[in-house]
Protein backbone atom coordinates (compact mmCIF):
# COMPACT_ATOMS: atom_id res chain seq x y z
CA UNK A 1 0.00 0.00 0.00
CA UNK A 2 1.28 3.03 -1.04
CA UNK A 3 0.69 5.88 1.41
CA UNK A 4 2.67 7.93 3.79
CA UNK A 5 3.37 5.74 6.53
CA UNK A 6 4.14 8.39 9.17
CA UNK A 7 0.44 9.99 8.82
CA UNK A 8 -1.92 7.02 8.22
CA UNK A 9 -3.25 5.30 11.34
CA UNK A 10 -3.48 1.24 10.94
CA UNK A 11 -4.66 -1.41 13.32
CA UNK A 12 -1.00 -2.31 15.12
CA UNK A 13 -2.77 -4.77 17.69
CA UNK A 14 -5.96 -6.73 18.75
CA UNK A 15 -6.53 -8.34 22.10
CA UNK A 16 -10.02 -10.25 23.47
CA UNK A 17 -10.67 -11.05 27.30
CA UNK A 18 -11.49 -14.47 28.94
CA UNK A 19 -15.02 -15.03 26.99
CA UNK A 20 -18.65 -16.64 28.97
CA UNK A 21 -19.65 -16.39 32.75
CA UNK A 22 -16.60 -14.93 34.87
CA UNK A 23 -18.15 -13.67 38.39
CA UNK A 24 -14.31 -13.01 39.05
CA UNK A 25 -14.11 -10.72 36.87
CA UNK A 26 -15.55 -6.91 36.58
CA UNK A 27 -16.57 -5.17 33.34
CA UNK A 28 -13.74 -3.06 33.83
CA UNK A 29 -11.25 -6.19 34.31
CA UNK A 30 -12.52 -7.27 31.75
CA UNK A 31 -11.81 -4.37 29.68
CA UNK A 32 -8.17 -3.99 31.23
CA UNK A 33 -7.29 -7.98 29.95
CA UNK A 34 -8.45 -7.42 26.49
CA UNK A 35 -6.18 -4.10 26.25
CA UNK A 36 -3.20 -5.79 27.79
CA UNK A 37 -3.14 -8.19 25.64
CA UNK A 38 -3.62 -5.74 22.67
CA UNK A 39 -0.65 -4.15 23.45
CA UNK A 40 1.32 -6.89 23.67
CA UNK A 41 0.04 -8.09 20.32
CA UNK A 42 0.74 -4.69 19.23
CA UNK A 43 4.39 -4.92 20.73
CA UNK A 44 3.63 -1.75 22.54
CA UNK A 45 2.65 -1.14 26.08
CA UNK A 46 0.74 1.07 28.33
CA UNK A 47 3.18 3.61 28.35
CA UNK A 48 2.52 4.57 25.01
CA UNK A 49 -0.95 4.63 24.98
CA UNK A 50 -1.98 8.46 24.64
CA UNK A 51 -5.01 8.17 23.10
CA UNK A 52 -8.43 6.12 25.08
CA UNK A 53 -11.65 5.22 23.25
CA UNK A 54 -14.18 3.35 24.84
CA UNK A 55 -17.86 2.78 24.61
CA UNK A 56 -20.39 2.98 27.59
CA UNK A 57 -21.31 0.08 30.19
CA UNK A 58 -24.49 -0.91 31.25
CA UNK A 59 -23.61 -3.64 34.23
CA UNK A 60 -21.33 -0.95 36.16
CA UNK A 61 -22.60 2.51 37.24
CA UNK A 62 -19.98 4.66 35.99
CA UNK A 63 -21.36 7.91 33.58
CA UNK A 64 -17.84 9.23 31.52
CA UNK A 65 -16.59 6.01 30.87
CA UNK A 66 -13.49 7.03 28.84
CA UNK A 67 -12.59 8.76 31.74
CA UNK A 68 -13.36 5.66 34.47
CA UNK A 69 -11.48 3.33 31.87
CA UNK A 70 -8.47 5.87 31.78
CA UNK A 71 -8.59 6.14 35.52
CA UNK A 72 -8.96 2.02 35.70
CA UNK A 73 -6.15 1.76 33.00
CA UNK A 74 -3.49 4.12 34.89
CA UNK A 75 -3.49 6.37 31.79
CA UNK A 76 -3.39 9.81 31.32
CA UNK A 77 -4.46 10.27 27.69
CA UNK A 78 -4.27 13.57 25.53
CA UNK A 79 -6.83 12.37 23.59
CA UNK A 80 -10.03 10.46 25.13
CA UNK A 81 -14.30 10.30 25.24
CA UNK A 82 -16.73 7.25 25.16
CA UNK A 83 -18.94 6.29 22.27
CA UNK A 84 -22.36 5.61 22.37
CA UNK A 85 -23.89 4.12 19.60
CA UNK A 86 -24.89 0.29 20.30
CA UNK A 87 -23.62 -2.30 18.20
CA UNK A 88 -21.54 0.60 15.42
CA UNK A 89 -19.62 2.00 18.96
CA UNK A 90 -16.18 -0.02 17.85
CA UNK A 91 -16.25 0.99 13.68
CA UNK A 92 -17.02 4.68 15.28
CA UNK A 93 -14.54 4.74 17.09
CA UNK A 94 -12.06 3.18 15.24
CA UNK A 95 -12.66 5.54 12.95
CA UNK A 96 -12.17 8.65 15.26
CA UNK A 97 -8.88 7.02 16.48
CA UNK A 98 -7.63 6.56 12.72
CA UNK A 99 -8.17 10.06 12.31
CA UNK A 100 -6.44 11.21 15.55
CA UNK A 101 -3.38 9.42 14.60
CA UNK A 102 -3.39 11.11 10.93
CA UNK A 103 -3.99 14.28 12.70
CA UNK A 104 -1.36 14.33 15.04
CA UNK A 105 -4.38 14.77 17.88
CA UNK A 106 -2.05 11.57 19.26
CA UNK A 107 0.43 8.94 18.68
CA UNK A 108 -1.12 5.57 20.12
CA UNK A 109 -5.21 5.17 20.37
CA UNK A 110 -6.38 1.75 22.79
CA UNK A 111 -9.81 0.97 21.78
CA UNK A 112 -11.69 -0.99 24.09
CA UNK A 113 -15.38 -2.17 24.69
CA UNK A 114 -16.98 -4.93 26.72
CA UNK A 115 -18.74 -5.75 29.61
CA UNK A 116 -19.98 -8.31 32.41
CA UNK A 117 -22.95 -8.78 31.00
CA UNK A 118 -23.89 -12.29 31.78
CA UNK A 119 -23.07 -12.23 35.23
CA UNK A 120 -23.18 -8.53 36.56
CA UNK A 121 -26.38 -8.39 34.85
CA UNK A 122 -27.99 -11.67 33.95
CA UNK A 123 -30.23 -12.57 31.17
CA UNK A 124 -33.88 -11.27 32.13
CA UNK A 125 -32.46 -7.95 33.65
CA UNK A 126 -30.38 -7.60 30.40
CA UNK A 127 -32.81 -8.09 28.10
CA UNK A 128 -35.12 -5.31 30.68
CA UNK A 129 -32.30 -2.83 30.57
CA UNK A 130 -32.20 -2.92 26.74
CA UNK A 131 -35.82 -2.02 26.27
CA UNK A 132 -34.57 1.25 26.47
CA UNK A 133 -33.51 0.52 22.91
CA UNK A 134 -37.51 1.32 22.00
CA UNK A 135 -38.73 4.78 22.24
CA UNK A 136 -39.38 5.60 25.11
CA UNK A 137 -42.66 7.11 24.87
CA UNK A 138 -44.34 5.35 21.70
CA UNK A 139 -42.48 1.98 21.54
CA UNK A 140 -41.26 1.04 24.98
CA UNK A 141 -44.56 0.71 26.86
CA UNK A 142 -46.35 -1.84 24.52
CA UNK A 143 -43.92 -4.49 25.69
CA UNK A 144 -40.43 -3.44 23.56
CA UNK A 145 -37.80 -5.70 24.13
CA UNK A 146 -34.84 -6.14 22.00
CA UNK A 147 -35.79 -9.10 19.88
CA UNK A 148 -39.44 -7.93 18.86
CA UNK A 149 -37.85 -5.14 17.30
CA UNK A 150 -35.68 -7.33 14.99
CA UNK A 151 -38.22 -10.10 14.87
CA UNK A 152 -40.28 -6.73 13.47
CA UNK A 153 -37.77 -6.00 10.75
CA UNK A 154 -37.48 -9.83 10.41
CA UNK A 155 -41.02 -10.31 9.67
CA UNK A 156 -41.58 -7.56 7.14
CA UNK A 157 -38.08 -8.45 5.17
CA UNK A 158 -39.13 -11.70 4.71
CA UNK A 159 -42.07 -10.91 3.59
CA UNK A 160 -41.43 -8.25 0.76
CA UNK A 161 -37.98 -10.35 -0.30
CA UNK A 162 -39.24 -13.90 0.40
CA UNK A 163 -36.54 -15.18 2.85
CA UNK A 164 -37.40 -18.37 4.60
CA UNK A 165 -37.46 -19.14 8.16
CA UNK A 166 -34.67 -22.10 7.21
CA UNK A 167 -32.86 -19.41 5.91
CA UNK A 168 -32.41 -17.82 9.55
CA UNK A 169 -31.85 -20.65 10.91
CA UNK A 170 -28.68 -21.51 8.68
CA UNK A 171 -27.06 -18.29 9.91
CA UNK A 172 -27.22 -19.48 13.56
CA UNK A 173 -26.11 -23.18 11.91
CA UNK A 174 -23.13 -21.19 10.10
CA UNK A 175 -21.97 -19.53 13.45
CA UNK A 176 -22.20 -22.17 15.53
CA UNK A 177 -19.79 -24.53 13.09
CA UNK A 178 -17.41 -21.44 12.65
CA UNK A 179 -17.10 -20.89 16.68
CA UNK A 180 -16.13 -24.73 17.07
CA UNK A 181 -13.00 -24.05 15.63
CA UNK A 182 -12.45 -21.15 17.89
CA UNK A 183 -10.67 -21.96 21.23
CA UNK A 184 -11.97 -18.63 23.26
CA UNK A 185 -15.79 -18.62 21.92
CA UNK A 186 -18.32 -18.71 24.15
CA UNK A 187 -20.80 -21.38 22.45
CA UNK A 188 -19.09 -24.52 20.63
CA UNK A 189 -21.30 -26.80 20.97
CA UNK A 190 -22.41 -27.95 17.28
CA UNK A 191 -26.35 -26.97 16.71
CA UNK A 192 -28.74 -28.35 13.50
CA UNK A 193 -31.08 -26.73 11.78
CA UNK A 194 -33.70 -28.90 14.18
CA UNK A 195 -32.24 -27.38 17.05
CA UNK A 196 -33.20 -23.39 15.99
CA UNK A 197 -35.90 -24.33 14.60
CA UNK A 198 -37.26 -26.25 17.81
CA UNK A 199 -35.48 -23.78 20.30
CA UNK A 200 -38.00 -21.98 22.60
CA UNK A 201 -40.11 -18.90 20.54
CA UNK A 202 -38.97 -15.47 21.50
CA UNK A 203 -40.70 -13.06 19.38
CA UNK A 204 -42.06 -14.38 15.81
CA UNK A 205 -40.23 -15.49 13.30
CA UNK A 206 -36.90 -15.44 16.06
CA UNK A 207 -36.45 -18.44 18.62
CA UNK A 208 -33.85 -18.79 21.42
CA UNK A 209 -30.85 -19.82 19.08
CA UNK A 210 -31.73 -16.62 16.84
CA UNK A 211 -30.87 -14.54 19.34
CA UNK A 212 -26.96 -13.35 20.12
CA UNK A 213 -25.48 -14.59 23.88
CA UNK A 214 -25.31 -12.45 26.61
CA UNK A 215 -21.45 -12.74 27.86
CA UNK A 216 -19.03 -11.48 29.74
CA UNK A 217 -16.59 -10.16 27.43
CA UNK A 218 -14.30 -7.42 25.95
CA UNK A 219 -12.41 -6.53 23.23
CA UNK A 220 -9.33 -4.28 22.42
CA UNK A 221 -7.92 -2.91 19.15
CA UNK A 222 -4.52 -0.72 19.01
CA UNK A 223 -3.75 2.15 16.23
CA UNK A 224 -0.98 3.88 15.98
CA UNK A 225 0.61 5.23 12.45
CA UNK A 226 2.34 2.35 10.44
CA UNK A 227 5.51 3.26 10.52
CA UNK A 228 5.57 3.09 14.23
CA UNK A 229 3.37 -0.15 14.14
CA UNK A 230 5.92 -1.66 11.81
CA UNK A 231 9.00 -0.53 14.09
CA UNK A 232 7.39 -2.12 16.99
CA UNK A 233 7.81 -5.66 14.83
CA UNK A 234 4.13 -6.00 13.47
CA UNK A 235 3.15 -5.84 10.40
CA UNK A 236 0.21 -3.29 10.09
CA UNK A 237 -3.20 -4.16 8.92
CA UNK A 238 -4.36 -1.54 6.97
CA UNK A 239 -8.35 0.26 6.99
CA UNK A 240 -8.44 0.59 2.97
CA UNK A 241 -11.88 2.22 3.14
CA UNK A 242 -14.44 2.99 6.17
CA UNK A 243 -18.16 4.21 5.76
CA UNK A 244 -21.07 5.11 7.91
CA UNK A 245 -25.31 5.38 7.60
CA UNK A 246 -27.35 6.65 9.93
CA UNK A 247 -30.86 6.08 9.40
CA UNK A 248 -32.63 5.99 12.43
CA UNK A 249 -33.10 5.31 16.02
CA UNK A 250 -36.55 4.12 16.44
CA UNK A 251 -38.39 2.23 14.25
CA UNK A 252 -41.71 3.69 14.19
CA UNK A 253 -38.96 6.83 12.68
CA UNK A 254 -36.90 4.53 10.44
CA UNK A 255 -37.42 5.13 6.67
CA UNK A 256 -38.01 1.60 5.63
CA UNK A 257 -37.66 -2.05 6.94
CA UNK A 258 -36.55 -3.06 3.81
CA UNK A 259 -33.76 -1.14 3.10
CA UNK A 260 -31.28 0.25 5.60
CA UNK A 261 -28.00 2.28 6.17
CA UNK A 262 -25.91 -0.53 5.24
CA UNK A 263 -26.29 -0.28 1.75
CA UNK A 264 -24.56 3.22 1.97
CA UNK A 265 -22.02 2.82 4.71
CA UNK A 266 -20.97 -0.10 2.29
CA UNK A 267 -20.78 1.98 -0.49
CA UNK A 268 -18.74 4.54 1.04
CA UNK A 269 -16.59 2.09 2.42
CA UNK A 270 -16.02 0.12 -1.24
CA UNK A 271 -15.44 3.38 -2.90
CA UNK A 272 -12.55 4.69 -0.93
CA UNK A 273 -11.25 1.34 -0.25
CA UNK A 274 -11.38 1.50 -4.62
CA UNK A 275 -12.69 -2.41 -4.54
CA UNK A 276 -16.41 -3.84 -4.71
CA UNK A 277 -18.24 -6.62 -3.19
CA UNK A 278 -16.26 -9.20 -5.10
CA UNK A 279 -13.15 -8.50 -4.07
CA UNK A 280 -14.15 -9.02 -0.62
CA UNK A 281 -12.20 -12.19 1.11
CA UNK A 282 -14.25 -12.91 3.97
CA UNK A 283 -16.50 -11.10 5.96
CA UNK A 284 -17.83 -10.41 9.72
CA UNK A 285 -21.29 -9.39 9.65
CA UNK A 286 -22.74 -8.08 12.85
CA UNK A 287 -25.39 -10.71 14.07
CA UNK A 288 -27.20 -9.95 17.22
CA UNK A 289 -30.19 -11.41 15.31
CA UNK A 290 -30.08 -14.16 12.92
CA UNK A 291 -32.17 -12.00 10.35
CA UNK A 292 -29.93 -9.14 10.25
CA UNK A 293 -26.39 -11.22 8.49
CA UNK A 294 -28.93 -11.96 5.48
CA UNK A 295 -30.09 -8.07 5.65
CA UNK A 296 -26.52 -7.12 5.47
CA UNK A 297 -25.04 -9.59 2.95
CA UNK A 298 -27.74 -7.99 0.83
CA UNK A 299 -27.35 -4.52 1.14
CA UNK A 300 -23.44 -5.01 1.51
CA UNK A 301 -23.45 -6.57 -2.35
CA UNK A 302 -22.40 -9.99 -1.36
CA UNK A 303 -25.40 -11.78 -2.28
CA UNK A 304 -28.46 -10.61 -4.57
CA UNK A 305 -31.54 -9.06 -2.46
CA UNK A 306 -33.78 -12.15 -1.00
CA UNK A 307 -30.95 -14.70 -1.54
CA UNK A 308 -27.92 -14.41 1.08
CA UNK A 309 -29.93 -17.62 2.73
CA UNK A 310 -27.99 -19.51 0.36
CA UNK A 311 -24.40 -18.14 1.17
CA UNK A 312 -25.59 -19.91 4.77
CA UNK A 313 -27.51 -22.54 3.54
CA UNK A 314 -24.89 -23.95 1.15
CA UNK A 315 -21.72 -23.60 3.69
CA UNK A 316 -20.35 -20.93 1.75
CA UNK A 317 -20.34 -18.89 5.14
CA UNK A 318 -17.49 -21.85 6.78
CA UNK A 319 -14.36 -21.09 7.50
CA UNK A 320 -13.37 -23.09 4.81
CA UNK A 321 -16.17 -21.90 2.32
CA UNK A 322 -16.04 -19.81 -0.37
CA UNK A 323 -17.18 -16.50 1.10
CA UNK A 324 -16.48 -17.15 4.99
CA UNK A 325 -18.70 -15.48 7.24
CA UNK A 326 -17.99 -14.56 10.90
CA UNK A 327 -15.10 -17.07 11.43
CA UNK A 328 -15.06 -16.77 15.28
CA UNK A 329 -18.49 -17.59 15.71
CA UNK A 330 -19.86 -13.80 16.05
CA UNK A 331 -22.10 -12.53 18.66
CA UNK A 332 -24.36 -15.44 17.82
CA UNK A 333 -21.36 -18.03 19.28
CA UNK A 334 -18.52 -16.13 20.27
CA UNK A 335 -19.46 -13.38 22.32
CA UNK A 336 -21.86 -10.74 23.07
CA UNK A 337 -21.17 -8.47 25.40
CA UNK A 338 -22.93 -4.73 24.69
CA UNK A 339 -20.74 -2.75 23.09
CA UNK A 340 -18.20 -5.16 22.84
CA UNK A 341 -20.21 -6.94 20.43
CA UNK A 342 -18.82 -5.89 17.15
CA UNK A 343 -15.43 -4.86 18.41
CA UNK A 344 -14.64 -9.05 17.51
CA UNK A 345 -15.21 -8.51 14.44
CA UNK A 346 -11.89 -6.27 14.06
CA UNK A 347 -10.43 -8.75 16.30
CA UNK A 348 -11.31 -11.31 14.07
CA UNK A 349 -10.67 -9.86 10.82
CA UNK A 350 -6.59 -8.90 11.66
CA UNK A 351 -5.90 -12.11 12.88
CA UNK A 352 -7.23 -13.70 9.84
CA UNK A 353 -5.30 -10.87 7.62
CA UNK A 354 -2.22 -11.86 9.41
CA UNK A 355 -3.11 -15.15 8.90
CA UNK A 356 -2.65 -16.17 12.62
CA UNK A 357 -5.85 -18.57 13.01
CA UNK A 358 -4.48 -21.79 12.76
CA UNK A 359 -7.01 -24.71 12.08
CA UNK A 360 -9.78 -22.18 11.19
CA UNK A 361 -7.83 -20.08 9.06
CA UNK A 362 -9.44 -18.80 5.26
CA UNK A 363 -7.70 -19.78 2.79
CA UNK A 364 -7.86 -16.37 0.60
CA UNK A 365 -7.18 -12.95 3.27
CA UNK A 366 -6.05 -10.77 1.50
CA UNK A 367 -9.16 -8.19 2.12
CA UNK A 368 -11.61 -8.19 4.70
CA UNK A 369 -14.90 -6.69 5.30
CA UNK A 370 -16.11 -5.88 8.79
CA UNK A 371 -19.75 -4.54 9.52
CA UNK A 372 -21.03 -3.12 12.66
CA UNK A 373 -24.56 -2.16 13.16
CA UNK A 374 -26.18 -0.55 16.07
CA UNK A 375 -29.81 0.48 17.42
CA UNK A 376 -32.22 -1.43 15.53
CA UNK A 377 -30.54 -1.56 11.91
CA UNK A 378 -29.83 2.40 13.22
CA UNK A 379 -26.59 3.51 12.67
CA UNK A 380 -24.02 0.96 10.03
CA UNK A 381 -20.40 0.85 9.91
CA UNK A 382 -19.11 -1.02 7.24
CA UNK A 383 -14.88 -1.67 7.29
CA UNK A 384 -12.44 -2.71 4.65
CA UNK A 385 -9.60 -4.07 6.14
CA UNK A 386 -6.92 -5.39 4.08
CA UNK A 387 -3.46 -6.84 5.08
CA UNK A 388 -0.05 -5.51 4.33
CA UNK A 389 0.61 -5.13 0.81
CA UNK A 390 -2.94 -6.74 -0.63
CA UNK A 391 -4.19 -3.47 -1.61
CA UNK B 1 -54.74 -0.11 33.83
CA UNK B 2 -51.83 -1.45 34.76
CA UNK B 3 -49.33 0.57 35.54
CA UNK B 4 -46.25 -1.98 35.95
CA UNK B 5 -46.74 -2.34 32.01
CA UNK B 6 -44.47 0.70 32.03
CA UNK B 7 -45.76 4.75 31.64
CA UNK B 8 -44.67 6.82 28.14
CA UNK B 9 -42.27 9.32 28.72
CA UNK B 10 -43.91 12.58 28.92
CA UNK B 11 -41.86 14.79 26.47
CA UNK B 12 -43.20 18.48 26.38
CA UNK B 13 -42.90 17.80 22.58
CA UNK B 14 -46.05 15.85 22.67
CA UNK B 15 -48.91 17.59 25.09
CA UNK B 16 -51.40 17.72 23.01
CA UNK B 17 -50.77 13.83 21.71
CA UNK B 18 -51.15 12.73 25.29
CA UNK B 19 -53.75 15.16 25.96
CA UNK B 20 -55.93 14.06 23.15
CA UNK B 21 -55.25 10.50 24.21
CA UNK B 22 -56.84 11.74 27.41
CA UNK B 23 -59.94 12.18 25.58
CA UNK B 24 -59.14 9.36 23.32
CA UNK B 25 -58.38 10.77 20.11
CA UNK B 26 -55.72 10.27 18.04
CA UNK B 27 -53.81 13.54 17.64
CA UNK B 28 -50.87 13.95 15.09
CA UNK B 29 -48.87 17.11 14.42
CA UNK B 30 -48.37 18.40 11.08
CA UNK B 31 -45.64 21.01 9.45
CA UNK B 32 -47.04 24.16 8.24
CA UNK B 33 -44.53 24.44 5.86
CA UNK B 34 -44.58 21.37 3.82
CA UNK B 35 -48.01 19.49 5.14
CA UNK B 36 -46.56 16.57 6.20
CA UNK B 37 -47.35 15.39 9.13
CA UNK B 38 -45.01 14.00 11.72
CA UNK B 39 -44.22 11.11 14.47
CA UNK B 40 -42.89 11.38 16.75
CA UNK B 41 -43.88 14.93 17.72
CA UNK B 42 -41.00 17.32 17.24
CA UNK B 43 -40.05 21.34 17.39
CA UNK B 44 -39.48 21.11 13.91
CA UNK B 45 -40.18 19.04 10.78
CA UNK B 46 -38.14 16.04 10.30
CA UNK B 47 -38.41 16.73 6.50
CA UNK B 48 -37.91 20.44 5.46
CA UNK B 49 -36.53 21.47 8.71
CA UNK B 50 -39.41 24.37 9.49
CA UNK B 51 -40.21 24.51 12.74
CA UNK B 52 -43.75 24.62 14.28
CA UNK B 53 -46.35 22.48 13.26
CA UNK B 54 -50.44 22.36 14.03
CA UNK B 55 -51.97 19.46 15.52
CA UNK B 56 -54.77 17.47 14.01
CA UNK B 57 -57.50 14.66 14.24
CA UNK B 58 -55.62 12.03 12.98
CA UNK B 59 -57.85 9.31 10.74
CA UNK B 60 -57.25 6.27 13.68
CA UNK B 61 -56.82 3.79 10.96
CA UNK B 62 -53.97 1.78 9.24
CA UNK B 63 -52.93 -1.40 8.13
CA UNK B 64 -50.19 -3.94 9.62
CA UNK B 65 -46.89 -3.26 8.33
CA UNK B 66 -45.12 -5.84 10.50
CA UNK B 67 -45.75 -7.57 13.28
CA UNK B 68 -44.99 -10.23 15.96
CA UNK B 69 -46.04 -12.41 18.29
CA UNK B 70 -43.84 -11.83 21.60
CA UNK B 71 -43.85 -15.43 23.47
CA UNK B 72 -40.87 -14.12 26.30
CA UNK B 73 -41.45 -10.85 28.29
CA UNK B 74 -38.79 -9.69 30.12
CA UNK B 75 -40.80 -8.07 33.16
CA UNK B 76 -43.47 -9.88 35.05
CA UNK B 77 -46.16 -7.47 33.91
CA UNK B 78 -45.97 -8.38 30.59
CA UNK B 79 -45.29 -12.31 31.13
CA UNK B 80 -48.77 -12.32 32.14
CA UNK B 81 -49.55 -10.76 28.72
CA UNK B 82 -47.41 -13.76 26.44
CA UNK B 83 -48.13 -14.37 23.77
CA UNK B 84 -48.95 -10.77 22.33
CA UNK B 85 -48.86 -8.69 19.72
CA UNK B 86 -46.48 -6.08 18.54
CA UNK B 87 -47.40 -4.75 15.42
CA UNK B 88 -46.07 -1.33 13.26
CA UNK B 89 -48.98 0.19 11.69
CA UNK B 90 -49.09 2.17 8.70
CA UNK B 91 -51.63 5.19 9.40
CA UNK B 92 -53.45 6.86 7.36
CA UNK B 93 -52.07 10.09 7.69
CA UNK B 94 -48.45 9.03 6.62
CA UNK B 95 -47.15 8.16 9.66
CA UNK B 96 -45.78 5.16 11.43
CA UNK B 97 -46.74 3.84 15.20
CA UNK B 98 -46.10 1.06 16.77
CA UNK B 99 -48.62 -0.48 19.58
CA UNK B 100 -50.00 -3.88 20.66
CA UNK B 101 -52.73 -5.63 18.60
CA UNK B 102 -55.65 -6.47 21.12
CA UNK B 103 -59.14 -8.87 20.66
CA UNK B 104 -59.38 -12.49 20.60
CA UNK B 105 -58.73 -12.31 16.96
CA UNK B 106 -55.24 -10.73 17.17
CA UNK B 107 -53.17 -13.66 17.01
CA UNK B 108 -54.03 -14.09 13.30
CA UNK B 109 -52.60 -10.76 12.62
CA UNK B 110 -50.91 -10.53 9.13
CA UNK B 111 -49.02 -7.87 7.04
CA UNK B 112 -51.51 -5.89 4.99
CA UNK B 113 -54.25 -6.15 7.76
CA UNK B 114 -56.82 -3.24 8.98
CA UNK B 115 -56.52 -1.99 12.06
CA UNK B 116 -58.06 0.99 14.15
CA UNK B 117 -56.81 2.70 16.75
CA UNK B 118 -58.75 2.09 20.54
CA UNK B 119 -57.39 3.36 23.87
CA UNK B 120 -55.86 1.31 26.76
CA UNK B 121 -55.75 2.68 30.48
CA UNK B 122 -52.23 2.96 31.49
CA UNK B 123 -52.24 4.34 35.10
CA UNK B 124 -53.71 8.55 35.27
CA UNK B 125 -53.10 8.15 31.23
CA UNK B 126 -54.89 6.41 28.28
CA UNK B 127 -51.78 4.99 25.22
CA UNK B 128 -53.41 4.22 21.64
CA UNK B 129 -53.10 0.59 20.53
CA UNK B 130 -54.66 -1.37 17.86
CA UNK B 131 -57.50 -3.83 17.13
CA UNK B 132 -58.29 -5.18 13.96
CA UNK B 133 -61.22 -4.64 11.86
CA UNK B 134 -63.13 -5.61 8.61
CA UNK B 135 -61.34 -4.82 5.19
Amino acid sequence: MKRGESRTGVIAGVGESDIGKLPEMSGLALNAQAAERALRDAGLTFADVDGLLTAYTLTEPYFMLGTVMAEYLGLKPRYCASVSAGGASPGIMLRHALEAVASGACEVVLICAGENRATGLGRDAAVSALSVVGHPAHESPYGVLIPALYALVAQRYMHEWGVTREALAAVSVSARANAAMHPNAHMRTPIAMRDVLDAKPVADPLGLLDCCLISDAAGAIVVTRADRARRAGRPPVWVAGLGEAHTHEHLVAAPSLTSFGSAESGRRAYEQAGIGPGDVDFAWLYDCFSIVPLIEAEELGLAPRGQAGELFLSGASRFDGRLPINTDGGLLSHAQAGAGGGIFGFVEAVRQLRGECGPRQVRRHGVALVHNEGGVMSSHVTAILAADGAL
Amino acid sequence: MNESLGLPFQSPDARPFWEGAAQKRLRLQRCTGCGRARFPAAWLCPHCHASGGEWFDARPQGRVHSWTIVRRAANPAWRERVPYVLAIVDMADGVRMMGNVLGADALEVAIGDPVEVCFEERGALRVPQFRKVAA
